[in-house]
């Protein structure tokens, strides 16, 4: 799209959204572009929502062949093997995409995302990963918040019935009308590291034990040197132990991280469609939200279980030293 | 993830989709994902192309067709079609492009599936739907969204709630003569202009038109009217159009200010007469008029170089924009002329409808709206987006889901909200109790106040039973007399007598309706009996404008006095049931669109948004809470308001959404978000 306007063909397409956001944030996002990482059912469910809410660009991270279990819970993969034999996760899904709104700029890029430089990300606006262990979390936040300019980031896994988003939108600067007057809000964000670095015991009580879970989970990858998602139900004797270590180093009671969750999320190592649906919509929103401008981002993580059917929200910070 | 048990379940299952449209795509990618197998999906749209923003199924080329075979075709090719790989069976998809009322779509069909998965945009078919559930004993998840909103809610008969346990409001409806002669607001002027100009000049020239009635005599303009709209031969089209501005912009006006009571405490609107808005040669400066080819989408826009939709024109670009768009319909689209109602995706027709509401509320000094804005208006627009779809679909699959497992304690109603609420963004409450009070599922009385020596049995048929009571094929019994009943195979002499019946004053009937009598009433394919007791009133008041009023008997709470005593002078204090209004008292004949921000007006924060009920004394929570930590009488308030808020549907005769509207339901709960536009 050049120019300030929108063009007819947009009007019409994004009639009913520009209801909802206006055509400001429309051209906005018009203008964006996000990169993905990690292509599995959650993030092309994300990836949908955002082509079709009309972003300018989307670039496609996924290296992996394409695989049997790769399409049980990714639609925008094909099942018919002549179509998808020898491309990437990613090739696979942006064939799809593109499909779903002609106006989007879907590419893929190819490579191991840890080698590139912070000059690669500065041609984003929003960054999403998924399947990524800790440390590559952390390095890809921090090359992120390396840059002057605001680079929104997002990760987002999905075990089995639960999912997880964390956001990290640095400084972030927007105005909303409250009644009649324009009111100016400004959020601060902790980065990935810096938010799990929160004791837990400082941490409010009712915190989800999702957010915990999550963590030992992780740091059991990390420790172990698995990739994202590489665990079974056999490691559940390993991942109790560290999570004794875990609650003891933190002065909590185990009783904060449940077993029957813990095997959950070891047994869940793929991803189940409705959920990647709710979370991938989610984040769809989030995003849309930080590059329109528009709306009270969410801070900063948010965990859905399909088996008590709640989505929250939880503030997780390092308590700020006076 | 899922055991081998319950994929069996799933794979054995046989599931029922109503609608196709934004919450069915997601929802069928999301139930063929899942490992559903058996989907039948009934739908009557067929595919525009604002669609397309959120209905991701479906392509540009795909435009025209039907929705239920299109998502099909697109579903099969992305999903489905995969003999080699083991764990993705081969699954049926059987679609119908068929309105869910159809006959054929009775209780035997309905009792094939496991479960029925509605994504629906009307309330209408929301209720059919719900009887028929109800009726088959099938399992209902139903669900819907506007913009970031949503809700999916189930229901099982004798277990939950049903749809219809608690009423959801009516449709907003406007006293004729606000719309004819008093306008205060803009959607006034949008009702007139669309209704009453639109459906005058364009529409069935048979059908009665309360245009130009004003609080003085109607019944001689009315036969000058006729006149009026007439095209005159000889008479150049341009002639024609600032004739007919000049009528119900000017002259009308003109008369409703000779009658001064009208005007004692209101604005006066001052007529607007073509000459002093437009040049006379204007007309013929537009350049760009003789370049419309016929291939051309007609439009007034185009052709007077107006871009931008979203800007707001000024009185005098609304005028050329009146007259233009009146020239090509006359010009370009002539055969339809005399046919025509008014479709939102019409764009000459939006344009004459906003032009003509605006030209009305510049003349009551109303602010006028862009194209874009009226059109939302006057088209019921509901505002959407793809993600909250995609997020209530995977909700649907998972209370589906829980249903096939027959989970009867992990059944929820949950609310997708846009501002958390205690941290929730996704708020699930546990599924009330059924309405002991709830005619629909419950056997419950009605009692019908009407003038029966005045009344007809047509009035009771047409405003009560199809309307209010949503039945569409009823059976009218009194006693063991039929006074009257539709359907397909019925003998001419019947037919003749129901027809006659329909004419008659209740208490003129064959078996006479009058006070004391009940009426049952029926519908054979719902399965649905009410029993509506009969009580003679002699007067009405202007609000009760269909001269009946139909209550309900609900059991009086333990701790009040009986309220109301009925009829026949028994005491107050004696315990008697209290009657409850129903909703929506129709004032008028005109329908249109809902300002909800009347209606939260002086709200506070955290009270329900129903006129009537309150908090929902007579519900008992099923089960026992997990939730620890959600307040559930907060949860029920907010379900209210959301089930409110959701069913509100598109459609001529319902509800809207205005993005201003969401604004002020978020406001009522002390959130303050604005979008500007």
């Amino acid at each position: 799209m050049n120019g300030e306007e929108l063009t007819e063909q947009e009007t019409a397409l994004y009639d009913r959204q520009i209801r909802v956001w206006g055509a400001d944030a429309q051209r906005r996002l018009s203008k964006s572009h996000i990169l993905v990482y990690g292509m599995k059912g959650t993030v092309a469910e994300f990836c949908k929502n955002i082509v079709l809410a009309g972003v300018g660009s989307v670039t496609l991270m996924d290296d992996h062949a394409v695989t049997d279990s790769a399409l049980s819970a990714n639609f925008l993969i094909l099942p018919d093997e002549n179509l998808s034999h020898g491309k990437t996760l990613a090739e696979a899904c942006c064939d799809s995409l593109k499909e779903f709104n002609p106006m989007v700029h879907v590419s893929v890029e190819k490579g191991d995302i840890s080698t590139f430089g912070v000059e690669f990300f500065e041609k984003f606006d929003a960054v999403v990963i998924s399947c990524c262990s800790l440390a590559k979390k952390k390095l890809i936040n921090q090359k992120c918040r390396k840059l002057p300019k605001r680079i929104s980031f997002y990760t987002v896994d999905c075990r089995g019935s639960c999912g997880e988003i964390f956001v990290d939108l640095k400084n972030y600067k927007y105005s909303k009308k409250k009644l009649e007057e324009t009111i100016e809000c400004q959020l601060e964000y902790p980065s990935f590291e810096d938010a799990i670095a929160a004791p837990w015991k400082a941490l409010p009580k009712r915190v989800s034990k999702l957010y915990f879970g999550m963590r030992v989970i992780e740091q059991f990858e990390d420790i172990e040197g698995r990739n994202a998602g590489q665990t079974s139900i056999a490691d559940l004797p390993g991942v109790l132990k560290l999570r004794k270590e875990l609650c003891e180093t933190n002065s909590v009671n185990e009783s904060q991280v449940p077993d029957a969750l813990l095997e959950r999320l070891l047994i869940g190592t793929s991803e189940f469609p409705p959920v990647c649906a709710v979370i991938g919509g989610i984040l769809g929103q989030e995003v849309i939200k930080a590059i329109s401008g528009k709306g009270d981002p969410l801070k900063n993580f948010f965990f859905f279980d399909a088996m008590d059917g709640k989505g929250l929200i939880e503030d997780i910070s390092k308590p700020r030293h006076s | 993830m899922v055991s081998e048990q319950l994929l069996s379940a799933i794979e054995g299952a046989k599931v029922l989709m109503v609608g196709a449209g934004g919450i069915g795509c997601e929802l069928l990618k999301t139930l063929a994902l899942s490992g559903f197998q058996d989907i039948h999906i009934i739908d009557i749209d067929t595919i525009e192309i604002s669609n397309l923003n959120r209905q991701f199924l479906f392509r540009q080329s795909h435009v025209g067709q039907s929705k239920a075979k299109a998502s099909t075709f697109t579903c099969i090719f992305l999903v489905a079609r995969d003999a080699v790989l083991r764990f993705r069976p081969n699954i049926s998809i059987t679609p119908y492009h068929a309105n869910i009322k159809e006959s054929r779509f009775n209780v035997d069909f309905f009792k094939e599936f496991d479960v029925v998965l509605n994504g629906l945009d009307n309330l209408d078919a929301r209720r059919h739907v719900n009887r028929l559930c109800l009726a088959a004993h099938v399992p209902l998840v139903e669900s819907g969204t506007t913009g970031f909103l949503g809700q999916v809610t189930v229901h099982l008969k004798g277990e939950t709630e049903c749809y219809e346990c608690h009423p959801k409001p009516a449709p907003k409806t406007y006293p004729v003569c606000t719309i004819t002669s008093t306008p205060s607001k803009f959607v006034h002027c949008i009702v007139w202009a669309k209704e009453l100009l639109f459906e005058k000049l364009f529409g069935n020239k048979n059908q009665e038109n309360d245009l130009n009635v004003s609080s003085s005599d109607a019944s001689n303009s009315s036969e000058h009217s006729e006149d009026v709209f007439e095209c005159r031969i000889d008479e150049e089209i341009e002639q024609y159009g600032r004739r007919i501005y000049d009528h119900v912009f000017g002259l009308n006006i003109e008369v409703a200010l000779s009658n001064k009571e009208t005007w004692k405490n209101r604005n006066k609107p001052r007529p607007i007469y073509s000459k002093d808005v437009l040049s006379e040669k204007l007309t013929k400066q537009n350049g760009n008029t003789e370049k419309v080819s016929a291939t051309d989408d007609v439009s007034a826009m185009s052709s007077l170089a107006l871009k931008n939709p979203q800007v707001v024109w000024s009185l005098a670009e609304n005028s050329r924009v009146f007259l233009e768009s009146l020239r090509l319909f006359f010009l370009k689209r002539g055969k339809e002329i005399g046919n025509l109602t008014f479709d939102k995706d019409d764009q000459l027709a939006v344009e004459f409808v906003t032009a003509a509401a605006n030209i009305r509320a510049s003349s009551f000094g109303i602010p006028l709206h862009s194209l874009f804005e009226a059109k939302g208006i006057a088209g019921n627009i509901v505002h959407a987006v793809a993600s909250t779809n995609a997020i209530i679909a995977g909700l649907i699959v998972i209370e589906a889901i829980k249903v096939l497992k027959r989970d009867n304690n992990n059944y929820r109603m949950t609310y997708c909200l846009e501002h958390p609420s205690r941290k929730l963004l996704l708020m699930p409450v546990e599924p009330y109790e059924p309405n002991q009070s709830c005619y629909v599922c419950s056997e419950t009385s009605l009692s019908l106040e009407v003038n029966t020596h005045r009344s007809k049995l047509r009035d009771v048929v047409e405003k009560i039973v199809n309307a209010r009571l949503g039945m569409n094929f009823p059976l009218l019994m009194l006693g063991a007399t039929i006074l009257y009943e539709v359907g397909e195979d019925l003998e001419e002499d019947m037919v003749a007598v129901y027809a006659a019946n329909l004419e008659k004053a209740l208490s003129e009937l064959p078996s006479p309706v009058i006070s004391g009598t009940v009426l049952t009433v029926e519908d054979l394919q719902q399965e649905l009996k009410c029993c509506i007791n009969i009580k003679h009133r002699e007067e009405f008041d202007e609000k009760e404008h269909d001269g009946m009023l139909l209550s309900r008997w609900v059991e009086p709470p333990a701790d009040k006095d009986g309220n109301k005593p009925i009829g026949n002078g028994e005491s107050p204090s004696s315990v008697l049931p209290t009657e409850e209004i129903l909703e929506g008292e129709k004032d008028v004949e005109i329908q249109e669109t809902s300002e909800p921000t009347e209606m939260l007006q002086g709200r506070k924060e955290n009270r329900p948004m129903f006129r009537k009920e309150s908090v929902p004394i007579m519900l008992k929570k099923k089960g026992r809470s997990e939730t620890d930590d959600v307040d559930l009488s907060d949860c029920t308030l907010m379900a209210l308001t959301m089930s409110w808020q959701i069913s509100a549907k598109v459609g001529v005769n319902c509800d809207i959404f205005l993005v201003g509207t969401v604004l002020s339901v978020f406001q009522s709960f002390g959130h303050n978000f604005g979008y500007g536009c």
